[in-house]
């Protein structure tokens, strides 16, 4: 058991990190910690900026392979990367859906005419995705999806009527991939498509959602006949929910140790306060902080050993739990950084309604224990899959 | 990325959960808790002497079996697992540590010889971290020699020990003080031992009196001759040296307690997978799974800090992390896995109904365990302090 990385996985750290010194600069100084989830409105152009600067360098989707472009990083070179660009404030990644959920997505299941088309402006860092899964009524019972897709024979298109929610991004994205119902009679996961969008047509309309922070990530879209063309839906008709399931299992963690550098850059800020502004005298504030430095250190390991594998099968029990950990941890960083401000969390920057950096993470990790599976669902999934306990009785609709 | 156990790791982890199921069962262990040592004499011949377990971390120069941390934690994984009572801790994670960390040459010879035949040793300190005294006996040295005084409380295993390794204030004659470690055989004239009962009866706790009790300057750990009065560094050395002994001590508790809560869940799931009401099995209700899912999390994540510590404890063992490195893993480790165990034995009770709190059924054994642990070494919020001072009380950030 080791705790490091190996020689050569340190040695492309220390790549990754002088290119990202060389050019994480002058123009993108701006944009350095900016994007990061609950910011992901601000400095639009400027990412989709840098994101073609890290394509035409070749630092994104290194994770692919080398006929599409990629560098057929391995995990471990993934997981530094990451780590890496989070350490250096690296701006919310614009293109991370195109790269982690889509690309892989095409290259497992799609068609060659399908990767040609998609995958090169992804990898250039010109086209932005955004995703289409949950709506009103399939949240986290996501199978219940509503919107309908009914082929036109005549035309070979696909039209798409109905309504997505919480997309990310939508009205900065070219595309959209949406799980659509294909046969109108069945329910649940059974008859649905998965369809690749483009979202420069008439019959798409996004509505920004106003989030309690003041700002917009999230969006309402609707679909109105929208026009999808018989070439970009991925897999059959009807197969479209083993493609959606199959798309959120290709990010396997490698971005995780970059999400606990964020973490650990929203720490050291606590500390940092706590230092200047004497709540690091406060006993109860002192144990508070020791516990989050605890919570943290071990999200790291826990990280490790599910990145390490197992040879006996334990891997899948360990990861089940990783949700379910961070959202709970980061949800109470950010009241712990309220308390450690103390009374003046209460005054804002300017008005209207401007937040400072902690006081918008306090409220955006109310978001974390939801999205992505609420932590109720979480712990279903563990209950179920990782102890073996019975599944929950479903409704008959 | 490396962080899992290697073939070997693997190995020696399935052969100790294959014997200690076998050899520490219910009964076994209710057995043991009647005998006046707290464990079967026999059986701790048998992991002495056959499985040579006490030998682990002894290096194979010393005719150890010169494994590491991780081995160690893994083998104590499975012993707190299934609760077996032995003095293998105090022997191999307490006693073991301190001789190869503040012991000269000749003393590790000698005294991890005994150890590798068979002898119980134990750490004579309270380990209280943050607050009352440390230590409650006092080493005078004088013109005529050193005198131990004073007593030391709670040292585990400490009636059937073979020889102890006390942690003493020495007062030099010029009237200053430090800290000093000595070997102490049982049975010298001015020790007195005496059994304390404990709420937990798995395990067994002993106070030492000193009364006069002579030293020679053999006897103390390193061998500076005592007479001579250490300068000022050596002095914070050695309470330095004697802070990593504790944190090598507390990274083996929290793997028992790892091993311990992991059990406390297994044994609820199994109980509530049978347990039937309403007509259906109790562990199809969501407040059941709900509680069950929190504490496959505790487990998971509270051995993922053990292991973690662990390797830091090998890579300090072999010189290549400071001792600041080991407090911080120690404290990490042993804060999460003492609250793990003790939630996880906690919820194990209630999810048991009421079985939960009778004798009959074992989950009242692991939380007795549970709440002994959890402040056995210094509780949760002892070492969260501890670490708040390395982050926050001084000038250089983690």
């Amino acid at each position: 058991m080791k705790l490091r990385f190996s020689a050569s996985d340190e040695a492309f750290r220390v790549e990754v990190a002088n290119w990202l010194r060389d050019n994480l600069c002058g123009e993108f100084e701006a944009i350095r910690f900016r994007g990061g989830p609950g910011d992901e409105h601000s400095f639009v152009d400027q990412r989709k900026a840098w994101e073609r600067k890290m394509g035409e360098a070749g630092w994104t989707c290194i994770g692919w392979p080398l006929a599409w472009g990629g560098r057929a990083a391995t995990i471990e070179q993934q997981v530094v990367f990451n780590e890496e660009y989070a350490r250096a404030g690296g701006p919310g990644r614009i293109g991370h859906i195109g790269e982690t959920l889509m690309g892989p997505t095409l290259i497992t299941y799609g068609s060659e005419a399908q990767k040609a088309k998609y995958l090169p402006s992804i990898r250039s860092g010109d086209a932005i995705w955004c995703q289409g899964y949950s709506e009103p009524s399939a949240g986290s019972d996501l199978a219940n999806v509503k919107t309908k897709a009914v082929f036109d024979e005549q035309a070979q298109v696909w039209h798409i009527t109905g309504q997505k929610v919480w997309t990310s991004l939508a009205h900065e994205s070219q595309y959209c991939f949406v799980v659509a119902r294909t046969d109108l009679q069945a329910k649940g996961h059974k008859g649905l498509g998965f369809f690749m969008l483009d979202m420069h047509q008439p019959g798409v309309t996004i509505r920004p959602i106003e989030q309690l922070t003041g700002t917009s990530e999230f969006n309402e879209v609707f679909f109105d006949s929208a026009v999808c063309s018989a070439e970009d839906i991925v897999g059959q008709p009807g197969e479209g929910w083993q493609v959606a399931m199959a798309l959120l299992g290709f990010e396997r963690g490698v971005s995780t140790l970059g999400q606990q550098m964020l973490f650990q850059n929203e720490f050291n800020d606590i500390v940092k306060l706590a230092k200047s502004n004497g709540a690091d005298r406060d006993p109860i504030l002192r144990q508070r902080i020791a516990e989050a430095h605890i919570g943290l250190r071990i999200m790291r390991y826990n990280t490790l050993r599910v990145l390490s594998g197992s040879d006996e099968g334990e891997l899948q029990a360990e990861g089940m739990i990783y949700k379910l950990y961070w959202s709970s941890w980061h949800r109470n960083l950010g009241k712990l950084a309220m308390d450690v401000m103390g009374a003046e969390s209460e005054i804002l920057e300017a008005e209207p309604y401007e937040l400072n950096r902690l006081q918008s993470m306090f409220l955006f990790t109310r978001a974390d224990t939801i999205y992505g599976g609420t932590n109720q669902i979480q712990r279903n999934l563990i209950a179920e899959r990782a102890l073996g306990m019975p599944r929950e009785p479903r409704g008959n609709n | 990325m490396e962080f899992k156990f290697t073939d070997e790791q693997i190995m020696i982890r399935d052969t100790a959960e294959a014997f200690v199921s076998e050899v520490s069962t219910s009964a076994a262990v209710r057995s043991a808790m009647l005998e006046p040592a707290g464990y079967d004499a026999d059986l701790w011949r048998q992991i002495s002497g056959e499985l040579f377990w006490q030998a682990l971390p002894i290096p194979e120069a010393l005719g150890g079996l010169g494994l590491g941390y991780v081995e160690l934690a893994a083998t104590l994984e499975q012993t707190g697992r299934f609760l077996l009572c032995s003095p293998l801790v105090a022997t191999a994670a307490f006693a073991v540590p301190a001789i190869r960390l503040a012991a000269n040459a000749a003393q590790q010879e000698l005294y991890l010889g005994r150890v590798l035949e068979g002898q119980v040793a134990t750490l004579a300190h309270a380990g209280v971290q943050t607050h009352g005294s440390q230590v409650d006996v006092q080493a005078t040295v004088s013109d005529q020699g050193v005198y131990l005084n004073g007593v030391s409380r709670r040292v585990l295993n400490g009636q059937t020990a073979d020889f102890f390794i006390v942690a003493a204030q020495e007062t030099f004659a010029s009237g200053e003080q430090g800290l000093s470690l000595w070997f102490v055989d049982s049975g010298t004239q001015g020790l007195t031992v005496k059994a304390l009962p404990t709420m937990d009866q798995t395990r067994r706790l002993a106070e030492l009196r000193f009364e006069n009790l002579v030293l020679s300057p053999e006897q103390r750990l390193g061998g500076v001759a005592a007479s001579q009065e250490p300068l000022q560094e050596q002095r914070q050395c050695q309470a330095q040296v004697l802070n990593s002994i504790l944190d090598l001590a507390a990274i083996a508790v929290s793997a028992e307690q790892v091993g311990g809560a992991q059990q406390s869940l297994d044994i609820s799931v199994a109980y509530i997978k049978e347990r039937v009401q309403f007509g259906r099995t109790i562990a199809s209700y969501q407040a059941i799974k709900h509680k069950c899912a929190d504490m496959m999390l505790k487990a998971e994540s509270a051995r993922s800090g053990l292991y973690y510590a662990a390797c830091i404890a090998d890579e300090f063992l072999a010189g290549s992390c400071d001792a600041e490195t080991l407090a911080e893993a120690a404290s990490i480790s042993k804060a999460y896995s003492s609250e793990a165990f003790f939630f996880n034995a906690g919820c194990g009770i209630q999810l048991h109904g009421g079985v939960g709190i009778t004798s009959e059924y074992d989950i009242q054994l692991y939380f007795k365990r549970a709440r002994a642990l959890e402040s056995f070494l210094g509780n949760a919020s002892e070492h969260r302090e501890r670490l708040a001072k390395q982050l926050l009380d001084s000038e250089v950030s983690l």
